[in-house]
Formats: structure tokens, sequence, C-alpha cells
């Protein structure tokens, strides 16, 4: 096909998928004061008002998607805090991912836009996301790096920046890596504490399950202090949400369907997880596979059981806590699990609840911190400029403990904590690092 | 239209003073800047995002002397087509000026830089006790300068006016370039002609506003608020003349009519009564003791009139829930058609009902989606048209049924604008209400401020030959 034959026939895939709801914006704006790249980049086309309407425009053929529309898609953090604020409920996640999903296909048609950071994270989301072994290997390795001494002198000598600085700062900022020995282990059951209240399964994610393994691990043991017995399905995968960002509809579908099976064979209450992205991922399996037949049914009544953890351990009256913490903390929001899943109250309540500690909220902790599934290595500066303004926010809490609930964002945070030199002050945790401390579990 | 000068040389030009990261040129940046809240699509050639007075003053000189035009924004939340680059050239965005919010708690007053969010002046001025009236509903996304420059007001305007009330003084770019200052800090001033009151809601065509002083004053003590049901309309707008002339000045007087009721309802279900024609929503703010008696006198004046049911809100949650009702109203007659054409024709209050029939044939003559609801205590009706711009054969009557929406509004002593500005959409029947000699001498000032046409061009005054809206 020639080039112009292509880009038609992609604006009018485009057309088909999103015109619709893309046309539903009445351009009211008051999406324009949550979206954090509208706010730091102060441009209309980095907006979410701004973004539909350049999607209706290349959906209308007015402007080109390679040229025009790929970069403010690029850009958005897909953090969905413009979907809650709208009046008019435009949904702008499907419209956002339908935009992803031609630029992908448009992509691969017109190979010589094929750049190399595209196929190395192709070739990442294909062969080792999926992959919990190969993940797990990485972590095991990233475990000897830590505690053989190896990172300390990376870090000295600064090797990592000078092969990328992204990487290099994030290095830094990584949480320690358990050793492998202390891993729970797939189609395992781990019985409850005392009487059984409940019995879920645990959906141990693929980052979490192999850089942070230890916040699983503690997770679990919580649950089970709690009167909870928790089983890891066997066959559980990556949840897609790296794929889905990319625009890979049929790889995202592939992997929902096998964790949708993996659950369906354990007859348990909930399908809890930790991860406020993953989290959203699992929570919207309904919409992804709603074209199909015969698994929107299965999707429906997997979704209906699809929870946070937080949610759960709101609802128990008493937690068991064993010990005081000191000090403030404050909470950053998950988007994903915020904007998406719609939990705001529990991880409040929850931290509130701890005996000893102080918790201020922190203004503006409803905007994204920017770490946006992996925008921050995608898109460093952009990251950086909306999290060092979060940081501002941060330090005047005097917390010393920024708390949240997902990977990507306690990744982001610890950063935000090292480039604003607060280290010595301030430390960044998972809600069930916390939790768990509080509980006695270590 | 930039027959001088090509892209590119007007490009070098801006780049001599104004940095390049604020120069947008890309065509999706162009076609970000080239929409607002109304339905217009005009592609600008480049952005310019200024910072300081001074970089505006540069443009609008470069603009005299190689003649393009230059349209300001602030957050195109205009529903009037106000900020459109009618005919290409500079987009001229305001929203990142440097932002400057100081309240002064002596003087009553603040100083603020027009990319202030006007919201922020709200809770700016209560953190300290006081209150900047003027609440347009777009008050969390629209730039104070925006608000000025198209008088904005809302719900409280019966009570306590629009913008121009509180606009004493302003820092003005003028079209030639020359930075000006008008009025000053104090709440009296009648040194010479008042162009502080021209500048307000001149649309962006006078000038371009770089800062401004507005007044606050003390917030009121306490509030109370009524939602009363009719079963005709007429009643209800009988109800609210006569709550007016019985010496109550509610902050508040709000209609919704049964479109828009059930809308809403449909919508997001809120308890509203579907089967009412009309209901009404009453508002009082003062001293606690002075507001019990005036909510419990508009109670017995709607009573009077045959509310089929008056409800007064006993604590601060029901009080939110009546007003998120009314809050519920625009998004949800968004779901009868993906156009919305929104219009703020204004009548004396005395002909609300005398308005609302007229609306009703219309919305009979043309079957069109019409819902009304709007600021009743200052009659400002929002007449709204929901259809959809693929439907061109409907969008035809549409725009027939806006202009006898135009002529009814004027024939009952009405104005065509309550607070959305003319605009572009509005511009066709300046005439109509001002009369051609009226109309003039509002050219005139344009005339004497903007020899060349430079600022906003295609705003509030017709093209040659225009009548009438042309919708597409
Ligand atoms: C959902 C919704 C609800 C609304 N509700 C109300 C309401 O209740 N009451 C009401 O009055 N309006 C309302 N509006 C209309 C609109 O919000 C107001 O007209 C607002 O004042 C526009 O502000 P803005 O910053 O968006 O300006 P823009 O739309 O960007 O511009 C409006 C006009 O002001 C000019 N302008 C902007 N900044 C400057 C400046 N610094 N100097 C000179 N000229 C300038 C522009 O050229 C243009 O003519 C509503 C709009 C929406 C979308
Ligand atoms: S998803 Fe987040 S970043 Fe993207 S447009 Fe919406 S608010 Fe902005
Ligand atoms: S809030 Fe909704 S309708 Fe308004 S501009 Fe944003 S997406 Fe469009």
């Amino acid at each position: 096909m020639k080039t112009d034959e292509i880009d038609k026939k992609y604006s009018n895939k485009l057309y088909e998928s999103a015109y619709d709801a893309a046309n539903m914006c009445v351009q009211c704006g008051y999406c324009l004061p949550v979206c954090p790249t509208y706010l730091t980049m102060g441009n209309e086309a980095q907006s979410p008002r701004g973004r539909i309407n350049l999607v209706k425009m290349a959906a209308e053929g007015k402007i080109d998607i390679l040229n025009d529309l790929k970069e403010p898609m690029e850009l958005c953090l897909g953090c969905r805090a413009c979907e809650v604020a709208c009046p008019v409920n435009v949904p702008y996640s499907e419209i956002y991912e339908s935009a992803l999903n031609v630029i992908a296909e448009n992509k691969k048609a017109s190979k010589s836009s094929h750049t190399m950071p595209d196929k190395l994270l192709q070739t990442m989301l294909k062969n080792l996301f999926p992959k919990k072994k190969h993940l797990r290997t990485a972590g095991s390795f990233l475990w000897f790096y830590q505690s053989s001494g190896l990172s300390k002198l990376t870090q000295k000598t600064k090797i990592m920046e000078m092969v990328s600085k992204p990487m290099g700062q994030f290095e830094r900022a990584l949480p320690k890596v358990e050793s492998p020995n202390k891993r729970y282990k797939f189609g395992e059951h781990y019985k409850a504490v005392g009487e059984r209240k409940m019995i879920v399964a645990f959906f141990p994610g693929c980052i979490m399950d192999a850089v942070m393994s230890k916040i699983n691990r503690q997770s679990i043991e919580l649950l089970q202090k709690c009167g909870i017995e928790v089983v890891i399905p066997q066959n559980i995968t990556c949840c897609g949400a790296l794929h889905s960002h990319q625009g890979e509809v049929d790889a995202t579908k592939k992997l929902a369907k096998q964790n949708i099976e993996a659950f369906e064979e354990l007859g348990v209450t909930y399908l809890i997880n930790n991860a406020g992205g993953c989290g959203a991922m699992l929570y919207e399996y309904d919409k992804l596979l709603a074209d199909e037949p015969e698994w929107k049914n299965r999707a429906n009544k997997f979704v209906a059981r699809s929870r946070d953890i937080t949610e759960v351990l709101a609802e128990i009256d008493e937690i068991p806590y064993e010990k005081e913490w000191r000090g403030v903390i404050t909470y950053q929001d998950s988007c994903h699990l915020r904007n998406v899943q719609g939990v705001i109250d529990p991880p409040r309540k929850l931290l509130k609840s701890i005996p000893g500690a102080t918790f201020v909220e922190l203004k503006n902790s409803h905007l994204c911190c920017a770490s946006g599934g992996i925008y921050n290595l995608l898109h460093f500066e952009e990251s950086m400029e909306i999290l060092d303004e979060k940081m501002l926010h941060v330090i005047k809490t005097e917390a010393s403990t920024i708390v949240t609930t997902n990977p990507g964002c306690l990744l982001q945070m610890r950063l935000g904590i090292e480039r604003s030199g607060s280290k010595n002050k301030m430390q960044g945790l998972h809600l069930m690092e916390v939790i768990a401390e509080a509980c006695g579990i270590n | 239209m930039m027959n001088r000068l090509s892209t590119s040389e007007l490009l070098n030009l801006i780049e001599q003073e104004i940095p390049r990261e604020r120069i947008l040129d890309s065509l999706a940046n162009r076609y970000s800047y080239s929409f607002d809240a109304s339905f217009g699509e005009y592609l600008p050639d480049i952005i310019v995002q200024a910072t300081t007075k001074e970089e505006v003053s540069f443009l609008l000189k470069l603009a005299n002397e190689h003649q393009f035009p230059v349209y300001p924004r602030g957050t195109a939340t205009s529903l009037s087509g106000g900020s459109l680059a009618v005919h290409g050239g500079v987009m001229l965005d305001i929203s990142q000026f440097e932002k400057k919010l100081i309240v002064d708690q002596e003087n009553l007053l603040a100083i603020v830089s027009p990319s202030v969010i006007t919201s922020e002046i709200h809770e700016a001025a209560e953190s300290v006790g006081l209150f900047y009236p003027p609440d347009p509903s777009s008050s969390h996304v629209s730039t104070i300068g925006g608000n000025i420059s198209e008088n904005s007001s809302g719900p409280k305007g019966l009570k306590y006016g629009t913008t121009k009330e509180y606009v004493i003084g302003l820092e003005v770019v003028t079209p030639t370039g020359e930075i000006i200052r008008t009025g000053g800090k104090t709440v009296k001033n009648v040194t010479g002609y008042d162009l502080t009151r021209l500048i307000v809601g001149s649309e962006g065509t006078l000038g371009v506003i770089t800062e401004a002083i507005i007044r606050l004053i003390p917030k009121p003590a306490d509030r109370k608020t009524l939602l009363a049901s009719f079963d005709s309309v007429i009643n209800s707008g009988k109800a609210i003349t006569n709550i007016l002339a019985s010496g109550i000045l509610p902050s508040a007087m709000e209609l919704m009519d049964n479109a828009c009721i059930v809308a809403v309802e449909n919508y997001m279900p809120s308890g509203l009564p579907t089967e009412a024609a009309a209901i009404i929503i009453i508002e009082v703010d003062g001293y606690k003791v002075a507001i019990q008696e005036e909510i419990d006198k508009c109670a017995e004046v709607c009573e009077r009139f045959n509310a089929t049911s008056v409800k007064v809100a006993k604590n601060e949650q029901e009080r939110e829930r009546i007003w998120k009702s009314r809050r519920m109203v625009s998004p949800a007659i968004t779901q009868l058609g993906p156009t919305k054409i929104s219009e703020d024709a204004t009548v004396p209050r005395s002909k609300i009902p005398e308005m609302m029939e007229r609306l009703g044939e219309i919305r009979e003559k043309y079957k069109l989606n019409l819902v009304v609801f709007g600021h009743a205590g200052d009659g400002n009706l929002h007449p709204n048209i929901l259809t959809d711009i693929r439907n061109v054969e409907e969008m035809k009557r549409v725009e027939d049924a806006v202009s006898e929406i135009f002529e009814a509004a004027i024939e009952l002593g009405g104005t065509l604008s309550g607070e959305h500005g003319i605009g572009l959409l509005k511009a066709p029947y300046m005439s109509l209400e001002l009369g051609e000699n009226g109309l003039l001498m509002m050219k005139k000032i344009k005339e004497a401020w903007d020899p060349k046409n430079i600022l906003n061009p295609g705003k509030i005054f017709p093209e040659e030959g225009q009548k009438k809206v042309v919708l597409i």
C-alpha cells in the first residue's frame, strides 16, 4: 500500500473505534484542572480536551496519525483523572486505548518509523513480562547485584547514569530486593491464623513478583494474620496493563483469558491484588473482552470478584496491630486505584487506624505522580517535571513516610525523595509494608 | 488572513522577543487552539503563549506593523466563540501568564493576573473571611481575564451583580501595543471616562487585560435554600416576581423546566418531581435570624402561587443535594444529543412566563429538543437545543429557531446575552437590539482603539451582509 492509503486506512479505523466517543466531548474544559500533563506543560495538546479533539481530527483525516497524533497520545499518563472529572462521562480511556492501538498498528505498517526503543519494548513485552520465570530470574539477579556490594560500586562510579540517565536514577531508588529463597510459591495455600473467615486468591503481578516480592509476602502474611486463607493461583500471569498501554490489544486479551481461567479453577471468594495499576486492568477485563461473547460472562464474574487488598482489610474491624508507628504519614493515591476502581477511602481509613501514626492528607494527592506504567522511563523529562512539582507538596506535609499502593508509584516516589534531597528525612513505602510492620510482620 | 507575511517570516519576527518554546506552530498544536466550548473550528497559524505584558505589547506592535490578527484566549470555555481565530493569524494564549494573586485584606481587594483561575480567587478570598461573588459554572476552569472580558456571572448575579461590579482597576495592553492603566484601588473613581467598565465585557476586542484590581466583600454569615415545584410555569414565574416584590433579595433563584427535570432524573436520580412543569431553587444569605424569616416568607409566597411542594433544606447535605441537581442539568441534557447549543437570552423578569411560552412555541414549530433552565431571578434564561451537528437538515431548523429565540427576547424588552457574550455566534443580531446607530457608536469606539482591526476581529460586529447565525 502507498503511504497515504495506509494513512487513510488507519484514520478510518480510528473513526470506527473512537469517533462517537470523542464526539461526546462538549469541550467544556472541566477536565483541564486535573490533568497533570496539562498542568506542567501548559499546552492544550497535552490536555484531555485537546487529546480528544486531536483524536477527532485524526479520525476525520485532518491530521496525521503518526506525525501529529502520536506524540500527544504517548505523552498522556493514562491516569484517567480526566474521566472522573468529566460531567458528561466521556469514556476517555476507550478513546485513548483506541488511539494507542491505531498508532501501534500504523507504526508497524509503516516500518520506517519503527525506532530502536520501540523494538526493545516490543520484545520485552512479548518475552519478558508474561513469563514469570524470566522475571523472577531478573529479580534474583538484582538481589545478587544489591547484596554483593556491586550496586554500591556502580552507584559510586555512576556507571548506570552514564548508560542512561533515567535508568541510573531509578536504580538508586529501587527498594532492597528480598532474598529469592524467601519467596512464596505458585499453587500454594497459606492457611489463616486462628479461625478462617474467608479464602481468597492473591494476584502476585509481574514486577511486584520479581522485585518487590517482599511486599507480596508481607501482604500474604498479613491476610493470614487477619484470619484469611490465601492461595496463589498456579497459572496466573501478568495483568496485561503494560501491553495495553502500548496498544497491544491481542496480547492483552490473551493474558486476560489466562488469568480468568487460572482464577476460575479455584472457586474462592475474591481475587485480591495489592497493585493499583494491575488491579485496574483486572477490573476492566469485562470491557476488554466485551466483544467476545464466549468470554464476556466469564469476565463479568471475574471482575465482580476482583478487589484491592485495602478494600478487604478496611472491612476487618480489628487489624491485629502489635506496634506503635512513629511519625507523620502521608499518602499518594495510585491513579488507577482511585480513578478506575474508585478506591479512595479504604487506604486512608487504614492509615488512620495505625496506632501512633499521624496521618496528614497530601495536597493534590489525587493528581498523578507521573509514574504511569513505564511512562517515567519512556518520557523521563516530562515525568520528572510532574514529580518535582508533587514533591513540593509532599515536603510541606513534613511527613517522614510517604505511602503508595502501586509498585510504579512507589518507585517514582522514592525517586522523588532522592531528587528532592530528602533521603535522610523521609522514606517511601507501600501501604502493605507499613501495616505489616505495625502488625509485627517483617 | 496573513497576506503580508509567510508563517516562517512571522515566526522569525516573534522569536526576536519571545522564546521559541512558547511559540507553537505544529499542526497538532494549531488544531488544539482551534476550538472553544462553542462548536466553531478555525485554525490559527501560530500560537504565542505570552507571560508578561511586555511580550503582549511587543506582539501587538508587530501585528500593527505587519497587519495580522491576534486573538486573546484564556482557557477557551467561551460558549459564544469568543476566542476563535476566524481569520487565521496569531492565537495569544494568556493562560500561561505569570501568576499573581494578592489579597489586600485591609482595602478589601485583590490584585490578580489574567491567568488566575476564578475559583482560586474564591478560595483565596474565603480563606481570610472575604467573598468574591461572581460564580460562573465554569469557575474551576475559566480565567479571570476571560471572566472580565465576558463580564461573566452565575446564580449569584441576582443579588451581587456581575463581574463588572467588582472590577475597579485594570492594566491593559491596547490593540496598538501601549500599556495603560484604568481605574485604580479606590471604589469611588470619577476621573474622566470610565474605561474600566468599557473594557469589562469587551470580549477581547479593545485590549488585552494583563492585570486586574477586584473588589471583595465580607463573606455572608449563613445561607438557606429551598426547592419548590409547580404544575404550571406561569405560576412559578409569578412566585419569582412576587418574592422580589415582597422586599427579599435572594442570593440565587434558579429555574428548571420539565424537560430538564426529567433529563436530570434519567441521568442521575436526585429525587426531583418528574411530573412538575417547573421547579425553582431559592437561596438567601446573610445573618442567621434574618435569613430564617426570609426563607419562611419565600416558602409562603410559593405556596400562595399554588406550589405543589415546598422543601427547605434542613442541613448542608440537603442543600448540597438540591444544588447538585441544578449542576447536573448541563451534563444531563447532553444525553439528548451530542451537539449542545446553549443560549442565554435574557428578559425583564416580569416577562419570564411569557418568554417561557414563546420558547414552548418555538420548540413545537421546529420540532427540536429545546429545554430551558436558568437564573430566573434576573431573567437570564438558558434555552438549550440538543441536536447533532452531523444532521444537516436539523441544524438548518436550529438556525431558524435560534434566530426566533433572539427576536422573542428582544421583543419582550430583553437582550441577546445575559452572560455568555456576543462573540461570533450572536454578532448578526446586534443591530436588532442596538439599532443601526447604536451599533455604529460601538464600531466607532472599536475603530478609535484599534484602527487596523488587529485585535480579535470577527467578534461582536457582524461581517458585511451577515443577517443570521450560520451554524454549518
Ligand atoms: C460548562 C460551562 C459553563 C459556563 N457557565 C457560565 C456561567 O454560569 N456564567 C457565565 O457567565 N459564563 C459561563 N460560561 C462561559 C465561559 O466560561 C465564560 O465566558 C468565561 O468567562 C470564559 O473564560 P475563559 O478564560 O475560558 O476565556 P476564553 O473562552 O478563552 O475567552 C473568552 C473571551 O475573552 C477574551 N479574553 C480572554 N482572556 C483575555 C484577556 N486576558 N484579555 C482580553 N481578552 C481576553 C477572548 O478573546 C474571548 O473573547 C460557561 C462555559 C462552560 C463551558
Ligand atoms: S489520562 Fe491523565 S494525563 Fe491523560 S489526559 Fe487524562 S488526566 Fe491527562
Ligand atoms: S470534561 Fe469531558 S466534556 Fe468537558 S472537555 Fe473534558 S472530556 Fe470534554
